[in-house]
């Protein structure tokens, strides 16, 4: 008898196939594009791409950039996991419309976004006035960066979290509380290591997203070089002065530090997992 | 003894032709998922010869939506067949950067001539020369640099010097990614020059003033328009003459007042015919007569019509002509042309980089 015939086939069907497919599809929209940045920034060597990385103006844009984008998913890990908090355990009127209403930054154009915002924090917008006396402004300030990447990036904290919420059985926390332990102690040592994986996660979406966010935050921040200048943004401006390679070399760099970024959270990850016996 | 498998080993021929088969499944599998992914593309780019693309910028798109009737009518009534033209409007680098990566254009109509040259130097599409063949340097409209001011202009805003003062909030987009912006930067430079007499040190240490008066840097004309007219931001805006009326014009006479600079640029936006992408003399001869009927009397008054200043005012209506105020135009030229302005000051580390540097 021949080996080939003795080999057990998967249950399901069509690996073969369905797997040449995903990786086709996926060579075509993902690996390729980030293939041909890679590969440009080789043919322009490693000396040189850490001279146009190495300016003034690009380490501002991209200290801002990471920065901007750290302080709102770190917003967005806290009030998120509230959010998500809420949605699950209360029963209140309009909980649906809530619920339906997180998802709204993925569906809407972040053009759009960028503009309704930058209309109500202006100065002369309906939030904006109020602001203004106390001599607060949020359009055009890195404080306009930050919540435009709020926006963007909430739905990714809440929506990571809220199922894991769902799971989490109510009897844990009866039995921490019956065993004698304070309301905030059960919090600390029972419900958050639980839900842990899930908010690195959703935070790591969170930043992965608002890094690279361009679309909206243009209209919200002033573009002022050393001030308000995203990191992307100065990308855009290399391609309009045709200068390609600097324009890879910014690309790189965001890659890098993005990559550096996902993974340190990845780590994390696997280390809270191990901690709480899911390994 | 080992269980028996629930199917019949196959023979090995009937094996091989059920892998063949398999084979063929996957092939038409991948080939169909190509050409699903490819098929829009190719569907972009068929085309016939009596099939125009003008590849413009922002401002023009109402200008062009009714030159592109007019001259679809006048191009049948000469006996022509009946031909399709299509417009493609944005930043003028950014389309610039679309035609140079292979977006079909058959003539380009762009801000500046910078962004044409770009085109004829990285592609070689159009030849060098292009700007010699038609007549005014290509340029069948024309516009200037003004001040748009809030209503009765309450400022006092009169010309260049005050820009710089304290209390005065400039908008003007990044001259970087906005075509129009290099021209409102070359116009402040050009009255800092002559205010100045020709002192650069001076004029750049007014243009830093300037700039330091800048609150926002929008990356597009239009943004910057609607930073000011509709967020409120700034007590001036420097913009385009035609975007300046325009703005009069959809906001209402009473919410902002034109101030027109002692000096200022003669801003060309030129046009071009994209050789190297005509794919039939058929599509050539059309494109070349859109070109020049852009001079005809009738869409001189079109242009007149939609703010341009434009060259031959025989056929417009008198209040389209009686709206331009006189003002001192320099042109680019009296700098080196935009092939010399281009690097010096709005290249990596030029002029307009190095006012941040300083900073």
């Amino acid at each position: 008898m021949r080996a080939g015939i003795l080999r057990t086939p998967s249950p399901l069907p069509g690996f073969g196939l369905s797997f040449a497919i995903t990786l086709a599809m996926l060579s075509a929209v993902v690996l390729l594009p980030i293939a041909a940045l890679v590969g440009r920034g080789l043919m322009i060597g490693p000396v040189e791409l850490w001279e146009m990385v190495g300016t003034r103006r690009i380490r501002a844009a991209l200290a801002l950039s990471f920065r901007a984008a750290l302080v709102a998913s770190l917003f967005n890990l806290v009030f998120g996991l509230a959010l998500a908090w809420v949605l699950v355990r209360y029963r209140f009127w309009g909980r649906r419309l809530i619920d339906a209403a997180i998802d709204l930054p993925f569906a809407l154009p972040t053009a759009v976004a960028g503009l309704a915002l930058t209309a109500l924090y202006a100065p002369n917008g309906a939030f904006g006035q109020l602001l203004a006396p106390l001599g607060l402004r949020v359009a055009y300030t890195e404080v306009g960066i930050w919540l435009a990447l709020v926006f963007i990036g909430l739905p990714f904290v809440v929506r990571t979290v809220q199922p894991v919420i769902e799971e989490i059985d109510r009897e844990v926390e009866e039995a921490s509380a019956t065993l004698g332990a304070r309301r905030s102690y059960t919090l600390r040592r029972v419900v958050l290591p639980m839900l842990t994986p899930a908010l690195l996660t959703g935070f790591a979406l969170a930043l992965a997203r608002s890094v690279g966010e361009y679309g909206s935050v243009i209209f919200i921040a002033g573009n002022l070089p050393f001030q308000t200048e995203i990191a992307p943004l100065l990308i855009v401006i290399r391609l309009e002065e045709y200068n390609y390679d600097a324009a890879t070399a910014i690309g790189l760099a965001m890659l890098t530090i993005s990559f550096a970024m996902l993974f340190a959270i990845n780590a994390l990850q696997i280390w809270s997992r191990r901690r709480i016996g899911h390994a | 003894m080992p269980p028996t498998p629930r199917l019949a080993p196959l023979n090995q021929a009937s094996r091989q032709s059920r892998s063949a088969d398999r084979l063929k499944g996957k092939l038409l599998i991948v080939a169909s998922t190509l050409a699903l992914t490819l098929g829009p593309w190719q569907v972009a780019h068929a085309q016939d010869g009596t099939d125009l693309l003008n590849v413009s910028y922002d401002p023009t798109r109402e200008f062009y939506r009714q030159y592109n009737e007019l001259f679809a009518a006048w191009w049948v009534a000469q006996g022509h067949a009946s031909v399709t033209l299509r417009q493609s409007h944005g930043g003028s680098g950014g389309q610039a950067r679309a035609v140079i990566d292979g977006l079909d254009a058959s003539v380009v109509t762009l801000a500046l001539s910078a962004d044409i040259d770009a085109i004829a130097q990285r592609t070689g599409l159009i030849p060098e020369d292009w700007q010699a063949r038609l007549p005014h340097n290509s340029s069948p409209y024309t516009s200037t640099i003004v001040f748009l001011v809030r209503d009765g202009n309450p400022l006092g805003i009169r010309d260049w010097d005050d820009l710089i003062r304290d209390d005065v909030s400039v908008i003007t987009p990044n001259p970087k990614t906005s075509g129009g912006a290099r021209w409102n930067f070359m116009a402040a430079w050009a009255w800092a020059l002559h205010a100045y007499d020709g002192d650069e040190a001076q004029a750049r240490a007014y243009m830093s003033a300037l700039y330091h008066n800048v609150p926002v840097l929008d990356t597009g004309a239009r943004g910057a328009t609607n930073t000011f007219t509709q967020r409120g931001i700034g007590d001036v805006l420097l913009a385009w003459e035609n975007e300046a009326f325009l703005a009069l014009a959809e906001q209402g006479e009473g919410a902002f007042d034109i101030v027109v600079p002692s000096v200022s640029m003669l801003a060309e936006p030129p046009v071009a015919l994209v050789d190297g992408n005509i794919t039939s003399d058929t599509q050539r001869e059309v494109a070349e007569a859109y070109l020049d009927h852009l001079y005809s009397p009738e869409a001189q008054a079109l242009a007149l019509h939609n703010f341009y200043r434009a060259w031959d005012v025989s056929a417009a209506a008198p209040e389209d002509i009686a709206r331009f105020p006189q003002v001192e135009r320099l042109s680019i030229d009296d700098f080196g042309g935009w092939a010399e302005v281009q690097p010096v000051f709005f290249g990596d580390g030029g002029v307009f980089d190095q006012i941040y540097e300083e900073q």
